[in-house]
């Protein structure tokens, strides 16, 4: 067991638990069965009664130091060390340790004749005897009903069975006891009327021809537990049992970024990346590079030399790999190295929960930091879409739980399932980039835009996403008279622009040279007006001096010829 | 104390009773959990059917599964009392107090079912 419990939220509580071992089932229990009690667990035939039953025991023997009784009433030691040997348990050589004692109890009617009164003793003796001979602490009576099958006194075996759990929990002992599945009753011959503390049921259901195993807790008296269906598989190492449909949204969430392995679109994203942690949502229609920005991502966090798993529900591993050298990512090399680790499945190869177990499983083991599910859409095809989100909702409250960083890729079928999506699953995804085709001119471009991003700034604007053979790159579109240009009308575009600049800078030049000219021009004219002028003031000055020295001198002429008139000086000057 | 209840030595008996060709010779093993009151009711009432139609050629053999669990799971034995009927063959199984001497006598094939 995993040492870091997941928040389920079901507290132990005061009854002492004790620890079945069957992942994700201590989770939603609050740590197990009830201590030193009967357990019920019921389920129709070829539910995994007998190997949840069997993995209790064996967990018990081999985790918690707690040998363990299985008493069969069907299947005879052999069958069952072969029905376990599918789980890799070797349960010849766990009973030749004294670990598991297997006591088969065949009862054949017909070998039977009833002569009078009579009791079990002979049951409890043989109980009581395999309990003390190993030192158990744990005790499965698996199918126990079939001694309705044996005696033909049903009141004895009641009144017996009745006294048998109660001797089972005066014993201590902690104990499974299997059922068949009753079509009113939980078991067809109402044993949880005598087991009352706990009572789990185990459902195998098939829809569209894919088989789901369920796991309900219906009673579990002195304790909380999840109270929901919880699916489990069964599965070459054991019992997994899903336990999150009931997370609260109390994770921690961190501020760390994690680069997306593409630098524009880091930049678009408040220049940093994602959030740690995250839930990443890509969408867009076929075509539009969504495995791509998937690919780089992943990459990105193997050259930082993060685990990462690569869920692929549409390519092969080897196809995956060779798509995405075309565009210079090279996922091969991680894969070697074992830093990536792609598990590559069709959706309907088994039912949404088994994959959803898968994905739990996988996360489990390999404790990756980054994991990329691609595309989440194509699991509607095993599922309806609200079982889907449902899924989707439990999947990232746990990765996030366990600050794993999801990138969920998504198909859209134009006109489809757009809007659908958008109210669907957009809720559950903290960052949302829609890849976008374009189509104008006669030809296919890619947009990228980065529709919401909680908690940081982020781009509003489209940007040309380019596949090239060496990397992926975004680039600006161009805007022209609204209208928003990619390709090769932006490249046109772009010429054009770059033309109109030309121009505008060769007119810009003219002009200046213009006023140059001019402003030339007027110095010199300034320049030839001041020779002019300068020349004129000269003549007009001498010849104003002139004028006033002649006028002097006939002043001095009159006054000496007064003089000598000696005339009155009034009336000559008059 | 019942399972100290040894009317022939078991082991020779038993020897001679499979040595018996005709099939004569009846093994038959009682298993009682203690000296409770249905314990010591079959044991009369075996004894007194071995003794009325088996005479002198049975082999009875009590056994007190407390004494002894362990042949529990070998005979396969669950109710308390379980007579096992070893030979003659086929090996047949009685539980109850064996208070129903006809059906008993059925089992044992001591009488016939043309009888009725």
């Amino acid at each position: 067991m995993r040492k870091k419990r997941i928040k389920t939220g079901f507290s132990p509580g005061s009854r002492p638990k004790c620890p079945s071992g069957i992942k994700g089932f201590d989770e939603i229990t609050g740590g197990g069965l009830p201590k030193g009690c009967p357990t019920l667990v019921a389920g129709s035939a070829g539910s995994g009664k007998t190997l949840f039953s069997m993995e209790f025991l064996i967990r018990g023997a081999l985790d918690h130091g707690e040998p363990g009784v299985f008493m069969s009433f069907e299947e005879n030691a052999t069958e069952l060390a072969q029905n376990v040997a599918s789980l890799g348990i070797d349960l010849e050589d766990l009973s030749a340790r004294k670990k598991i004692l297997i006591d088969h109890v065949r009862v054949e009617r017909s070998e039977i004749e009833e002569t009078g009164e009579y009791d079990l003793e002979g049951l409890f003796v043989r109980l009581s005897h395999a309990i003390d001979s190993i030192g158990a602490r744990r005790v499965v009576l698996d199918t126990v009903e079939s001694l309705f099958g044996g005696f033909q006194n049903e009141g004895i075996l009641r009144s017996e069975l009745k006294r048998l759990f109660r001797w089972l929990k005066d014993k201590g002992v902690t104990s499974v006891i299997t059922g068949e599945r009753g079509e009113k009753t939980i078991t067809r011959h109402g044993l949880e009327e005598y087991v009352a503390d706990c009572v789990i049921l185990l459902d195998h259901r098939v829809t569209a021809q894919i088989s789901t195993r369920r796991l309900r807790v219906v009673k579990y008296r002195g304790s909380s537990h999840g109270a929901n269906e919880y699916p489990f598989l069964i599965s070459e190492r054991g019992i997994f049992l899903v336990p999150i449909t009931s997370m609260g949204l109390d994770y921690e969430v961190s501020s760390e970024r994690v680069p997306s392995g593409i630098s524009r679109l880091d930049a678009m994203l408040g220049g940093k990346g994602y959030f740690r942690g995250s839930s990443i949502f890509v969408t867009g229609t076929p075509g539009t590079g969504k495995t791509s920005i998937a690919s780089a991502f992943a990459e990105a966090a193997c050259r930082r030399r993060e685990k990462c798993i690569y869920f692929a529900f549409e390519e092969s591993k080897d196809q995956l790999f060779r798509n995405m050298r075309s565009i210079g990512i090279d996922l091969s090399r991680w894969d070697r190295t074992g830093l990536l680790h792609i598990h590559a499945t069709r959706p309907t190869f088994s039912g949404l929960e088994e994959h959803l177990i898968a994905m739990h499983r996988l996360a489990h083991e390999i404790r990756p930091k980054i994991i990329v599910i691609d595309p989440i859409s194509n699991l509607t095809e095993v599922g309806d879409p609200l079982e889907v989100k449902s899924m989707l909702g439990r999947l990232i409250d746990h990765y996030k739980s366990n600050k794993i960083t999801t990138l969920f890729t998504s198909l859209l079928i134009k006109g489809a399932n757009e809007d659908t999506s958008r109210e669907g699953t957009s809720s559950l995804m903290d960052t949302w980039i829609q890849l976008k085709d374009i189509e104008s001119n006669g030809e296919h471009n890619r947009g990228l835009l980065v529709l919401k991003s909680r908690g940081m700034s982020h781009s509003n604007q489209v940007r040309e996403f380019l596949l090239t053979d060496k990397e992926i790159r975004l680039l600006n579109v161009s805007l022209s008279s609204g209208v928003v240009l990619m390709g090769s009308s932006r490249a046109a575009q772009a010429a054009q622009e770059e033309m109109d600049a030309v121009r505008r800078r060769e007119e810009i030049e003219r002009r200046k040279w213009l006023l140059e000219r001019k402003r030339r021009e007027k110095d010199a004219r300034i320049a030839s007006l001041e020779v002019e002028f300068a020349a004129v003031e000269e003549d007009l000055t001498s010849s104003i001096r002139m004028e006033e020295r002649q006028g002097k001198a006939s002043i001095e002429t009159r006054k000496e010829l007064a003089k000598l008139r000696k005339a009155d000086n009034k009336t000559t000057t008059r | 104390m019942v399972d100290k209840i040894k009317l022939k030595s078991s082991t020779k008996k038993f020897e001679k009773a499979a040595a018996d060709k005709e099939g004569k010779t009846y093994i038959l093993r009682l298993y009682v959990a203690g000296t409770t009151s249905r314990s010591n009711k079959a044991i009369t009432n075996l004894k007194r059917i071995c003794e009325e139609h088996l005479a002198d050629r049975y082999d009875l053999e009590v056994i007190n599964i407390y004494r002894k669990p362990a042949l529990l799971e070998g005979e396969q034995v669950i109710a308390t009392p379980t007579l096992i009927k070893k030979l003659p063959l086929p090996m047949r199984k009685f539980i109850g107090d064996l208070a129903n001497t006809e059906k008993i006598l059925l089992g044992l094939d001591l009488l016939k079912k043309d009888w009725k």
